[in-house]
């Protein structure tokens, strides 16, 4: 009898994480061996103490308050990264002088520490909006630097076929550059998600906005909450995984065709 | 009449046209043959404005006005075949695509991407693309590349009956028989050795 797809899939996925659960496992127990009494709650917890606090919390009023605002605010830093690096790596390729004047501000961007733009931002904005702004400003560049790279790599001969068959600059767009950026997009997404989360949640860290991920997360390490630091956390690698599923389930039917 | 006369263009230092002249009637196939590498695409190119002329003229015809089926098919995988027709039509003409199709022998593929076709379809759905651009010469690189005697016969009567001339380049000694003209090349730089 065949196995079923589904079944498959789950069999090819399980190992890894199984594999990092009791290597996490492990270390707990070795913790707990050499310094006992609050070692695994001060330290390093098992997985299941950690799976019980996430499980109360989820059980909480608060924390879906917390978890659909947090991921409001970065989601809608991503998508504000996301659509202004695409913007400037359009713009940059299209003229000489834009990439001249933009490219240096945004390497600037890029290299800066994140916490300066924390501090500024919060200066210069109100405390709620910082987390957005932070993620938009760390995503455009690695959107910006990836989008630029693909559109300097679209197929010169298709390029070519494009002037010859007389092709307008939204059906070139559309019929040749977008199609060539997919694969570049989808990578930078994946990126792109992961910086905004680091982000977003180290902003509302510093901030504090309420409610927010980054808030409770500063709770933790004010009460030395540990396995609730590592309830938080693993939330917040949840959401990202979930939004950058999300954006490439819906990049992923744009431009798709029979490759090969 | 198009009439390209002392044409001369080069690659650097090369010299691909030094000279070059040829007649295109008004209607009919026209078919290039010369071995590899003597010029035939390079004029293709010049004729089509890919290439910049450095002297000679060419006249009845400006570059817009013709239509270049390239060496390589040059297909984008992420569009169908019947797609690839109506990128190029304007809205108004894509009642040709049935046509178009059926000139190449694609009837029934138009659902298929260029990665389902072989390489002898593929050749075909880039020459209905060209085809579907209006133009007044149709200038066609190796159009029967991997195309099956018999099929590129009966699709190079078609051409022949085009409004617009065709001028064509084949090795296929059956093909520049039954081409209206057939002008033989060497080069570079390129010269034209007999007229039929």
């Amino acid at each position: 009898m065949e196995c079923p797809k589904y079944l498959k899939k789950l069999l090819y996925a399980l190992p890894a994480p199984i594999f990092w659960l009791g290597v996490w496992q492990g270390c707990a127990f070795l913790v707990d061996h050499r310094l006992g009494g609050r070692g695994n709650e001060l330290l390093l917890p098992y997985p299941l103490s950690v799976w019980r606090v996430l499980v109360s919390l989820a059980g909480t009023e608060g924390f879906w308050t917390t978890v659909l605002t947090s991921l409001g605010r970065i989601g809608v830093g991503l998508v504000w990264g996301l659509a202004l690096g695409a913007l400037l790596a359009v713009l940059t390729c299209a003229s000489p002088w834009a990439d001249r004047l933009l490219s240096p501000a945004i390497r600037v961007v890029r290299a800066a520490p994140v916490a300066s733009f924390i501090l500024l931002v919060l200066l210069w904005t109100g405390r709620n909006k910082v987390p957005a702004v932070i993620a938009a400003l760390m995503v455009m560049p690695v959107v910006w630097d990836s989008l630029s790279r693909g559109i300097q790599a679209a197929d010169p001969k298709l390029l070519e076929l494009a002037r010859c068959y007389r092709f307008s600059r939204w059906k070139t767009a559309a019929l040749i550059y977008l199609p060539s950026l997919r694969p570049q997009l989808l990578s930078a997404l994946t990126t792109a998600t992961g910086l905004a989360w680091k982000s977003g949640v180290a902003a509302e860290v510093l901030c504090l906005p309420e409610p927010s991920l980054g808030q409770r997360i500063y709770y933790t390490k004010y009460y030395l909450d540990i396995p609730e630091l590592f309830a938080w956390t693993a939330v917040t690698v949840a959401l990202s995984m979930v939004l950058e599923r999300l954006l490439r389930a819906c990049l992923g039917r744009w431009g798709r065709g029979r490759h090969g | 009449m198009i009439v390209c006369k002392d044409l001369r263009a080069a690659y650097g230092e090369r010299a691909v046209l030094d000279g070059f002249s040829l007649k295109i009637p008004e209607r009919g196939v026209t078919a290039l043959s010369g071995p590899s590498g003597c010029g035939k695409t390079t004029l293709l190119r010049v004729l089509a404005g890919l290439e910049e002329l450095q002297g000679g003229t060419i006249s009845g015809i400006v570059p817009g006005e013709t239509a270049i089926l390239f060496q390589e098919d040059r297909l984008l995988q992420w569009r169908r075949v019947e797609q690839h027709l109506t990128d190029v039509l304007p809205r108004r003409r894509w009642d040709r695509v049935p046509e178009l199709l059926a000139l190449a022998e694609l009837e029934g593929e138009g659902g298929r991407y260029p990665s389902a076709l072989s390489g002898g379809m593929g050749r075909r759905l880039a020459l209905a693309r060209c085809l579907a651009l209006e133009a007044r010469l149709y200038l066609l690189d190796e159009p029967f590349a991997g195309v099956d005697l018999p099929r590129a016969l009966r699709i190079l009567e078609r051409l022949r009956a085009l409004p617009a001339p065709v001028l064509l380049v084949s090795h296929e000694e059956a093909v520049l028989e039954r081409a209206d003209r057939t002008v033989w090349l060497e080069g570079p730089p390129l010269r034209a050795l007999e007229p039929r």
